[in-house]
C-alpha cells in the first residue's frame, strides 16, 4: 500500500475559550471508559471527545482528512487503543501536538495513524479551519492559510516503517511473518 | 558502555544496540491482557493471526481486574471471549477472583527483578517497584506481543531522582508520590525512565515502592525504578520461588538529569480535582465535606495500606452519611485481611469491604461517584469523569481514613 508522507488538511485546534491549547487531555476525556467494552473500531468514532467539555459534537463536525492539533501531554492516562482508533474511524488524517503521552504515541504508531510532535507548535498561529501541511519525513509544518512555518520531529524509523506498511500487523508480516531479526 | 537500570534490562532482552533514542526489539518475559482491552486483543489476534498459536502460551496470560465479576453484559461477553481464546491457546487466566493483574504478576513471581512485562494496563510500569520493566500498551501492541513474544521500544532517556530527608507517620509513601507530582507535574518526567535513590528511597518497603512506582504514569514517566533492596529481593524470592538478582545501574552510567527532592518532615498531601498534579497540603483543604472514601487500587491496595487504615480508625466509626469502600488489590491481600481480622474490623467501622480488583478506576462496580459527590480516594487518577461524575481528591490511606472518620477532608495528624 503506497501511503503519502505529506498530508494537507483543515485543522481542529483543541483549545479553550481564550484560544489556549489544552494540556494533559487524558484518554478518559478523549474516549470515556463508559464505552471501553466496544471492540468494533467502526463504532468508536461517535464517542470521540465525548467527555471533553465543549467537544462532544466533534464526531458530527469532523470531516475525513481533517487534522487534529493539540497541546502538551495529549493522551495522558490509560492504555486504551480506542483513544486513537476513534479518530481513525472519523477519517481524521492525523494529529499534531506539542507532546504526547507515551502509550498514546505507541498506539498511534502501531495503528499507522500519523502523529507528529512539534514543541514549537505555537509558531504556526493555527486557528480553527486553517489549512495545515505536514511532512512526515522532514518534519516541516506549514500553516497554508497564514504562511507560518514550524519544524516538528520527523517520523522515527519505526514510525515510518509501520506507517508505510499500514499498521503494526502489516509491518510484522513484512519482516517475514515472525518478526525476527533486527529492526531495519 | 556504562548503563542505567532500564538500559541493562533492555540489553539483556535484545540483540540490538541500546542507547537513549535507539529503537530496539525487546523480548518479553510476560505478555498479558486484562478484561480491559483483552477482548480487543483477541479480536486483533484472530483477525491478523487466524488459527495461529501464540508465541509461548507459558508466558502469556489474562488478568481480569477491571470489572470483576462482570457487572454488565458487554464486560461479561468480553471476559468470556478471552476465556475461550485462552482455552484454545492453552493460556492461563487469572480470573475475576484474582485481583489487579500487575500485582498478581508480582505475587506469582512472573514479574521479577530485571524482567520485562507488558499488559493492557497503563500502570503496568508499577513493577519498577521491584526493578522490573513493565509497560502498559494498547490492544494492537499486545496482540502483536502475544503472537511474536516481542515488542518494539524506543530506549528512553534516564533521569535520577534523589529523595532526601525523613518523614514520619502519618505521612506515608503516597505523600512522597504526591510530592513528586507537585515537583514534576504531569509532564515534567514525560518519556523518562526514572531511577529513585537517596535515603528516603532506600528505606521504602516493597509495598511503599509499589505506591510510589504506581504513579509514574501520572508523571508522564516510562517507569520509576527503585533499585531492589535485600528486603525486595527476599520478597521476590518468596513469591517467585526461585533465586532472583536485582539489576542495578553502573556507577558511571550517564543520566540526562539528576534531581533532588527533599521530603524531610513532609506533611500529608492531597491531589485536588481535576488533575493528579494539582497537589496541595492537606492542611490547605481541610474542612471540605466529603460523601465517600475509596480505599484500594494498584496504588494503595496492599495489606499494609489496610493495616494503616485500621490503625488510623482504631475502632472508631466512619462518619454518619459517609460511604467508605475498601477494595483489596488481590485475592492474597483479601485473604490476609480476613486472617488478620481487618475485614471484620473495617466492617465494624462501617466500611463496605469488597472482593479484590481495581474498584472504581475503570467503571468498576465499587466506588463510582455521582454528580457533585465529593470523594477522597487512595487511587492514582482524578481526571474528570475518571471515577464517576463527582470530584475526586487523591490522598494516602491514612488521610482518607481520617477524612472518612470526620466526614470532611482531615489532616491525619489531627486524629491519628
Amino acid at each position: 500500500m503506497a501511503r503519502t508522507t505529506v498530508i494537507e488538511g483543515r485543522v481542529w485546534p483543541v483549545v479553550d475559550a481564550s484560544g489556549t491549547y489544552l494540556n494533559d487531555v487524558d484518554t478518559d476525556q478523549i474516549y470515556h471508559n463508559a464505552y471501553i467494552a466496544v471492540t468494533d473500531v467502526d463504532e468508536m468514532g461517535r464517542y470521540a471527545f465525548g467527555n471533553l467539555a465543549g467537544w462532544g459534537d466533534f464526531p458530527t463536525k469532523a470531516e475525513p482528512g481533517d487534522i487534529l492539533v493539540v497541546g502538551a501531554n495529549f493522551g495522558a492516562g490509560s492504555s486504551r487503543q480506542h483513544a486513537v482508533d476513534c479518530f481513525r474511524t472519523l477519517g481524521v488524517a492525523g494529529v499534531v501536538g506539542i507532546s504526547f503521552g507515551a502509550i498514546y504515541k505507541r498506539n498511534a504508531v502501531n495503528a499507522g495513524w500519523p502523529l507528529v510532535e512539534c514543541p514549537d507548535l505555537l509558531k504556526l498561529e493555527l486557528a480553527a479551519g486553517d489549512v495545515l501541511r505536514v511532512n512526515f519525513k522532514t518534519g516541516e509544518l506549514e500553516n497554508r492559510t497564514r504562511g507560518k512555518l514550524a519544524a516538528a520531529r520527523p517520523f522515527s524509523r519505526v514510525q515510518m516503517d509501520v506507517y508505510l506498511a499500514g499498521d503494526l500487523f502489516a509491518y510484522g508480516s513484512s519482516l517475514g511473518g515472525k518478526s525476527a531479526g533486527r529492526l531495519r | 558502555m556504562a548503563q542505567t537500570i532500564i538500559e541493562k534490562i533492555i540489553a539483556a532482552h535484545s540483540g540490538d544496540d541500546v542507547f537513549p533514542g535507539a529503537t530496539v526489539w525487546l523480548e518479553l518475559d510476560v505478555r498479558a491482557a486484562r478484561d480491559f482491552g483483552g477482548a480487543n486483543v483477541v479480536k486483533n489476534f484472530d483477525r491478523h493471526y487466524t488459527s495461529m498459536p501464540v508465541a509461548d502460551a507459558g508466558k502469556t496470560f489474562f488478568t481480569f481486574d477491571c470489572v470483576v465479576p462482570a457487572k454488565d453484559i458487554p464486560y461479561a461477553n468480553n471476559q468470556q471471549l478471552c476465556r475461550e481464546f485462552a482455552a484454545r491457546q492453552g493460556i492461563k487466566v487469572y480470573d475475576v477472583d484474582a485481583g489487579i493483574g500487575s500485582h498478581v504478576l508480582m505475587e506469582e513471581g512472573l514479574a521479577r527483578p530485571g524482567g520485562t512485562v507488558v499488559n493492557t494496563d497503563s500502570h503496568m510500569n508499577i513493577v519498577g517497584a521491584i526493578g522490573c520493566l513493565g509497560q502498559g500498551m494498547g490492544d494492537a501492541d499486545i496482540a502483536f506481543a502475544f503472537r511474536t513474544g516481542r515488542t518494539w521500544l524506543e530506549v528512553p532517556p534516564s533521569v535520577k531522582v534523589v529523595l532526601k530527608g525523613k518523614y514520619k507517620w502519618p505521612t506515608t509513601a503516597k505523600d512522597v508520590a504526591l510530592a513528586m507530582l507537585r515537583e514534576f507535574g504531569s509532564s515534567g518526567l514525560l518519556g523518562k525512565a526514572v531511577e529513585l535513590y537517596g535515603p528516603a528511597a532506600e528505606v521504602l518497603s516493597v509495598e511503599e515502592r509499589i505506591t510510589v512506582a504506581s504513579m509514574a504514569t501520572e508523571m508522564g514517566a516510562i517507569a520509576i525504578f527503585v533499585p531492589p533492596s535485600e528486603e525486595v529481593l527476599a520478597w521476590c524470592e518468596g513469591t517467585a520461588g526461585v533465586e532472583v538478582g536485582g539489576v542495578y545501574a553502573d556507577e558511571d552510567a550517564s543520566y540526562e538529569a539528576t534531581y533532588e527532592l527533599d521530603v524531610d518532615g513532609l506533611e500529608p498531601l492531597v491531589a485536588c480535582p481535576p488533575s493528579p498534579a494539582d497537589v496541595k497540603a492537606v492542611s490547605e483543604v481541610v474542612g471540605k465535606e466529603i460523601n465517600s472514601a475509596f480505599f484500594g487500587s494498584c496504588t494503595n491496595g496492599r495489606i499494609d495500606d489496610f493495616r494503616a487504615v485500621g490503625r488510623l480508625m482504631s475502632g472508631r466509626p466512619v462518619a454518619a452519611g459517609v460511604m467508605a469502600y475498601a477494595v483489596p488489590a488481590t485475592r492474597r491481600v483479601y485473604g490476609a485481611m480476613l486472617v488478620e481480622g481487618l475485614t471484620a474490623e473495617l466492617f465494624g467501622d462501617g466500611f463496605v469491604v469488597s472482593n479484590a480488583g481495581c474498584g472504581g478506576c475503570a467503571q468498576g462496580q465499587i466506588g463510582m461517584t455521582g454528580k457533585d459527590e465529593v470523594q477522597v480516594s487512595t487511587s492514582n487518577r482524578n481526571f474528570p469523569g475518571k471515577q464517576g461524575a463527582g470530584e475526586t481528591y487523591l490522598c494516602s490511606p491514612v488521610t482518607a481514613a481520617a477524612s472518612a472518620l470526620m466526614g470532611t477532608i482531615t489532616d491525619p495528624r489531627e486524629v491519628a
